[in-house]
């Protein structure tokens, strides 16, 4: 052996250069392509020098528009801080439900609230569609029964719709965070309550609630976080006049090219998610107060007789419905033909039909803009299997790196973390503005959008494996090199087979977050390669029965995929799963 | 004051508690005294309130709680794991049951004071919770059982979660206390010394009935079977047959032995099993009753004296003598019992 490997050797035992290690590629890649991008936004404010883009485009900071500044900010607080309101109304009631009851199809309703968590905003959008838009379910069979000329609801462009879509995406959140709080507290303290005196109303007042508060606000804070940042829900429901700040940046950058006004506003935004994230993380922790090891949980039991019966059967009705509708209305309309196709005269047939699923290869249109859509199902499986690549490279990385417990990594996790609180329309828009160049813009296969997908999921996925990694006794590695195996071979019989469920659940998450991506992916889609949510959106705003019927069978293959995802997860019950 | 009266309950289906009675008289200290799993915990919860019995009832002063909810009973419960709570300051936990009962803020406030002062930690009241130690929660779960003034005490093993000296100071403090007080209470535990310490009057709790109850002396004196003597380490059990009454006669692997019977005689023929207490060995030649001859196989050293263990044949592989001399390992010995010092009890048990 060479002094020179030796040494080499030597230098790896020690845990801060191994950890710097294991860092490089991930700290690299999170530099180039998340803080060089972040950076050149906030600079270009900052300066209120735009001319890296343009020279044109000098624009003074004083010279915006203080109120197109001014009004999707107050709009999208302001529908942030009601659907967080309605998501309470109905997620604490569902929580106190799965808290303390046991009825018939609870583990079916717990699986089903779990698909919202992995569901992509553009499924949600067209699921909406299908049960309340002037095409869907309730409008037709409303107009078949009363003869109607025209659709009696107004559904889509409303702000009903928005609020809706929100308390559907969020309502699990709260049940989740706060029936997990719930279900651990120790149910003497109850006792000891009422022994003290104190009555059923006055223990749940002064100690049951209290107790909970730190998990009630901790949901809260991210519910108002993921309204606060909603992209796809509210540009296909809510339609132009309610713009949002990711809305809104979307429409200066992309339709009216104002990327300096974009840019004011994307800043804007990532203050606003920082400090909503720093009020979550001041909260989140509080609430583990275990003091005992002895604690009992509190037990489930039935529903008794009477008004309790009535409540808790009116709750899981309603939260099946909520659950169910949108998504069962999307499946079931994608198989149905209903209207005529463009162009389509006289008697239609109407009925049962796969046509919307045969379509989907063939290219109507002709256009050279328009592909096929199984092409864009196509480009996004490929998106997804880079994305699955990447984030588990970089995860992998990351987790060993975490592993070594050396000082720089409390410096560089919540680095890390950072672009979970950054939305992907800024993402999308600090990347079109300094990757709009050699080598990138000469590539013709679009490499930035599974970059982007990787970005978004890999806290995601660290999240996942670091946990798994970490629950391994490092007696387990001990025991192996003892018995005679080398390292290499340790990591493969120990750590790989331990790590496998991980594994699976990050890739589930890696493929599942790169399928739905929308808000990056508007962004640096390039028209002959579309991702699927981008061809739903396309489609789903073109006039005739196939552009609808296509875009809803596109939707209902992602569910599909997703819905099989988030149940594998489920199934596997690995301890980093409740992530939020 | 307090009478339990055939209380039945299940758990998981199999019968827990299968009539259990009992009453407690004022400013008396029970021990409720049973193995883990006996039902003892769930024996407080149905006389607090917090559960139902399935069968019997819960009286005080002869009048029925079956339809008193627990937060009208005014009894007091220390639980095991303490359950403060961790959202509320000592003080505030201890001001907790007041608080329900609508006292003026002063009088709370001077009621938490002294029972802080009882417990001796007058500087602990802005304290959380959370950063109390062990000892220190135990302390304050009673001060707050203590401070609204129940009718009735009751402790479910609260010394169970600390270690062995903390025990026994603070099962010391707790006897003072209660006596001070006078309040009625009932301790469940599983510990026989930490009853022995607290208790007026133990119950034995056992296959959902309470199988013995008197003074701690009478349980050591006059253990109702062999189960009892098990439990509370009384001795070596042999099982055997009655051969004769008066004196009795029991035969057994060891031969045949002259006994005593505390309860009405056995019958001959019937299978008893004979208690001996290792301390009651006699090494003197002089009495030539009941003599025991074994190799000696081990011996330990205990302070004073010496816990000798004896090989008598295969029927009785290990009988445990405790001698004030050492016996060379290997020696064959013989010790003699009198035939007072031999207990004839009702064989519940298979001892082998």
């Amino acid at each position: 052996m060479s002094s020179k490997t030796r040494l080499f050797q030597l230098w790896l035992k020690k845990p801060a250069w191994r950890a710097l290690l294991l860092w490089a590629l991930p700290a690299a890649f999170l530099a180039y392509f998340f803080y060089q991008p972040l950076l050149a936004l906030i600079s270009m404010v900052l300066t209120g020098r735009f001319a890296v883009v343009s020279p044109t485009w000098g624009i003074d900071l004083s010279a915006l528009n203080l109120n197109r500044i001014w009004q999707p900010l107050t709009f999208t607080v302001g529908q942030a801080a009601l659907s967080t309101l309605l998501t309470l109304i109905i997620g604490l009631p569902g929580a106190w439900l799965f808290a303390r009851f046991t009825f018939p199809g609870k583990r079916a309703l717990k699986i089903l609230t779990t698909l919202p968590f992995i569901l992509p905003t553009v499924v949600v959008a067209a699921g909406f569609n299908a049960l309340l838009g002037p095409r869907g379910w309730v409008n037709l069979g409303l107009m078949a029964l009363f003869n109607l000329p025209a659709p009696p609801i107004q559904f889509l462009n409303t702000f009903g719709a928005i609020l809706v879509a929100h308390v559907f995406y969020n309502t699990t959140i709260i049940i989740r965070v706060v029936s997990n709080a719930w279900s651990v507290q120790n149910i003497r303290l109850r006792h000891a309550a009422q022994v003290l005196g104190a009555s059923p109303w006055r223990t749940f007042r002064e100690v049951t609630l209290p107790l909970l508060k730190p998990a009630i606000i901790a949901g809260t804070f991210l519910v108002f976080l993921f309204n606060f940042t909603s992209f796809g829900v509210v540009l296909m429901l809510g339609g132009p006049q309610f713009a949002t700040l990711e809305v809104e940046i979307y429409v200066q950058a992309l339709h009216l090219l104002n990327l300096p006004m974009a840019s004011v506003l994307s800043i804007l935004q990532l203050l606003c998610t920082l400090l909503i994230t720093l009020g979550h993380n001041r909260v989140a922790g509080l609430g583990d107060m275990a003091i005992s090891p002895a604690a009992q949980k509190i037990g489930v039991r039935k529903p008794r007789k009477g008004l309790e019966r009535l409540v808790v059967i009116l709750l899981i009705t309603a939260l099946f419905v909520l659950l169910v509708a949108p998504l069962g209305a999307l499946a079931l309309r994608s198989f149905v033909k209903l209207e005529p196709t463009r162009g389509e005269r006289g008697e239609i047939q109407q009925g049962l039909t796969l046509q919307f699923y045969r379509e989907l290869g063939v290219n109507r249109r002709g256009d050279l803009f328009f592909v096929p859509p199984i092409t864009a199902a196509r480009n996004s499986f490929i998106f997804a299997l880079m994305t699955i690549v990447i984030t588990l490279s970089l995860g992998l990385l990351v987790a060993y790196a975490l592993l070594t417990r050396a000082k720089i990594n409390h410096f560089l996790d919540p680095l890390l973390m950072l672009p979970l609180g950054a939305s992907a329309i800024t993402l999308g828009l600090g990347f079109i503005i300094v990757f709009n160049q050699p080598p990138f813009s000469t590539v013709r296969f679009p490499i930035l959008i599974p970059i982007a997908h990787s970005l978004v999921a890999l806290p995601f996925i660290v999240r996942t494996l670091s946990p798994a990694l970490m629950n391994i006794p490092s007696s387990l590695r001990n025991a192996a090199r003892v018995l005679g195996a080398s390292p290499l071979r340790v990591w493969r019989e120990v750590d790989l087979p331990l790590l496998a469920p991980a594994i699976l659940v990050s890739t589930i998450f890696a493929l599942t977050i790169s399928l739905g991506e929308f808000g990056a992916s508007t962004f640096l889609v390039r028209p002959e390669y579309p991702t699927m949510p981008v061809a739903i959106f396309r489609y789903i705003s073109q006039p005739g029965a196939l552009n609808y019927g296509q875009a809803l069978a596109m939707s209902t293959i992602l569910m599909i995929v997703c819905a099989l995802g988030i149940f594998t997860i489920e199934r596997l019950q690995l301890p980093g799963k409740d992530m939020f | 004051m307090l009478t339990v009266e055939k209380i039945a309950k299940s758990y998981q289906g199999q019968p827990l508690l299968n009539g259990v009675s009992f009453e407690i008289h004022a400013s008396e200290t029970v021990c409720l005294l049973g193995p883990s799993g006996s039902g003892k915990s769930t024996l407080l919860r149905i006389i607090t309130g917090l559960e139902e019995p399935e069968g019997g009832d819960v009286l005080w002063k002869g009048v029925s709680l079956a339809d008193t909810p627990a937060h009208q009973r005014r009894f007091g419960l220390m639980f095991q794991d303490y359950a403060l709570f961790p959202h509320r300051n000592v003080e505030e936990n201890i001001a907790f049951g007041l608080r329900m009962q609508n006292l003026p803020q002063a009088e709370i406030h001077t009621r938490v004071q002294s029972v802080l002062e009882t417990i001796d930690m007058s500087s602990f009241a802005q304290r959380k919770v959370t950063d109390l130690s062990g000892g220190e929660q135990q302390r304050v779960a009673l001060a707050r059982a203590l401070a609204p003034n129940p009718r009735l005490l009751m402790l479910d093993e609260p010394l169970g979660a600390l270690d062995r000296t903390l025990r026994e100071q603070l099962s010391q403090e707790l006897r003072r206390i209660l006596h001070n007080t006078q309040v009625p209470a009932i301790y469940v535990t599983h510990d026989q010394d930490e009853a022995y310490a607290i208790a007026d009057r133990l119950l034995l709790l056992h296959n959902g009935i309470i199988l013995q109850s008197g003074q701690p002396h009478e349980f050591y004196h006059h253990p109702r079977n062999t189960w009892v003597a098990k439990f509370f380490g009384l001795g070596n059990l042999v099982e055997g047959k009655v051969t004769a009454h008066s004196p009795i006669q029991v035969e057994t692997p060891l031969g045949l032995i002259q006994a005593r019977c505390d309860r009405a005689a056995p019958a001959v023929g019937e299978k008893v099993a004979l208690l001996f207490r290792p301390t009651m060995a006699n090494l003197s030649l002089t009495l030539e009753n009941n003599p025991i001859r074994g190799k000696v196989l081990d011996q330990v050293f205990q302070g004073g004296n010496y816990r000798i263990t004896l090989h008598i044949n295969q029927s009785v592989p290990q009988f445990i003598i405790v001698l004030p001399e050492p016996i060379q390992i290997g020696a064959d010995l013989q010790v003699y019992y009198n035939p007072s010092d031999v207990l004839c009890l009702e064989n519940n048990l298979e001892i082998i």
